[in-house]
């Protein structure tokens, strides 16, 4: 399945400075793999040591937190959109 | 049937026609009271918003003082006010838009000593913070109080707006259970952030806030408004109330305010 994720801005250094990336998987945690492959130091960013997703970290597909489907084991569709969104802090300074 | 002056029918004549608003609606907003944590980037477009729309009260809570670096962005402030309390300058600026209003300045930081006695006298927060110690005190005080907050983020050309309204919708930790490691989340100070960006989140924010005080239209409860400048690209990803939450699930492990620069120093 080929998927567009969204990279924010925080580990865009990791995509070469690109906000989106093509990638393919059939469920959120081989699409992980693959960035992983292509993009070298995400899957730490969006994995702890042992695999699960932190907790600080939320990946939606399309509008949904996978949290509250089926996790890292959530399928996906082809053409189906990633966003991964970081906490940001920013406002007053 | 309204207390108006005369003035004041003239001033708000645009929102007393209104439907959604009328004169009931801004009655309340003259009778609501709100409290701006931070008179900064998202500060200033909310502070001289809810100024002009009639806002009764607004308390503003900041320790900074004006550095000429805050003006690309922070329109409350102006050049003359460099070196002066943001709350001081803020102050100014809003009742010279709206003497109306009164505005209750805290120059201090909010903390969890002082936390409940500030958050207890509002019925709205907008956070327009610049740390995550802050945004997990503030989620934890205002379920405990029951008190919305409109909150918003920005980091260099992207933003995010939510609405947590405890008993509405999900709060801050069902998004983020955990803050991430210091050095994760790098702020605007070390980062940069374009200029406009605060006055479209902030100017978003102050609709919303505006929205939930006459509870009129859908304010974002339960959705994550994205907008990202470079692309002008708005986004909405459903935000859910998480049942393991420590502070608003089923079994809450939370009840007290606890230390949150030391909760926001995990290590990774």
């Amino acid at each position: 399945m080929a998927v567009t994720v969204r990279i924010p801005t925080p580990l865009r250094r990791l995509t070469q400075n690109l906000a989106e990336v093509e990638t393919e998987g059939a469920n959120i945690e081989s699409i992980i793999e693959n960035l992983e492959a292509n993009y070298p130091g995400m899957k730490e960013r969006l994995c702890d040591d042992g695999g699960n997703i932190r907790r600080f970290v939320n990946i939606y597909l399309n509008d949904e937190d996978i949290r509250f489907l089926d996790g890292k084991a959530t399928p996906v569709t082809d053409g189906a959109e990633i966003s991964i969104i970081p906490a940001i802090a920013g406002g007053k300074n | 049937m309204f207390n108006f002056s005369n003035e004041q029918i003239e001033r708000y004549s645009r929102h007393i026609i209104l439907k959604e608003v009328g004169g009931m609606g801004q009655t309340r907003l003259l009778e609501s009271k709100v409290l701006l944590i931070g008179a900064g980037g998202l500060g200033s477009p909310v502070g001289v918003y809810l100024a002009a729309a009639g806002v009764g009260t607004l308390g503003i809570i900041d320790d900074d003082v004006v550095d000429l670096s805050n003006l690309q962005r922070q329109i409350l402030h102006g050049t003359s006010d460099i070196g002066i309390p943001k709350t001081k300058s803020a102050a100014a600026t809003i009742t010279e838009m709206n003497p109306d209003v009164k505005v209750i300045p805290y120059n201090e930081r909010i903390t969890s000593e002082n936390a409940f006695q500030i958050l207890e006298q509002y019925d709205l927060i907008v956070d327009g913070c610049d740390n995550l110690p802050t945004r997990y005190l503030l989620n934890d005080a205002s379920v405990m109080l029951g008190k919305p907050i409109v909150h918003g983020s920005i980091f260099q050309f992207e933003g995010q707006v939510t609405v947590f309204y405890p008993g509405k919708g999900p709060c801050y930790r069902c998004l983020y259970p955990e803050p991430p490691p210091p050095g994760m989340v790098p702020s605007c100070q070390e980062a940069g952030v374009f200029g406009v960006l605060p006055g479209i989140i902030g100017t978003i924010q102050a609709v919303e806030a505006i929205k939930t005080l006459l509870n009129i239209g859908e304010p974002l409860i339960g959705n994550l408004l994205l907008f990202n400048a470079l692309t002008m690209d708005f986004k909405r990803l459903k935000l859910r109330q998480d049942e393991t939450c420590p502070m608003c699930g089923e079994h809450p492990t939370i009840h007290e305010l606890i230390d949150y620069e030391e909760f926001c120093q995990v290590r990774w």
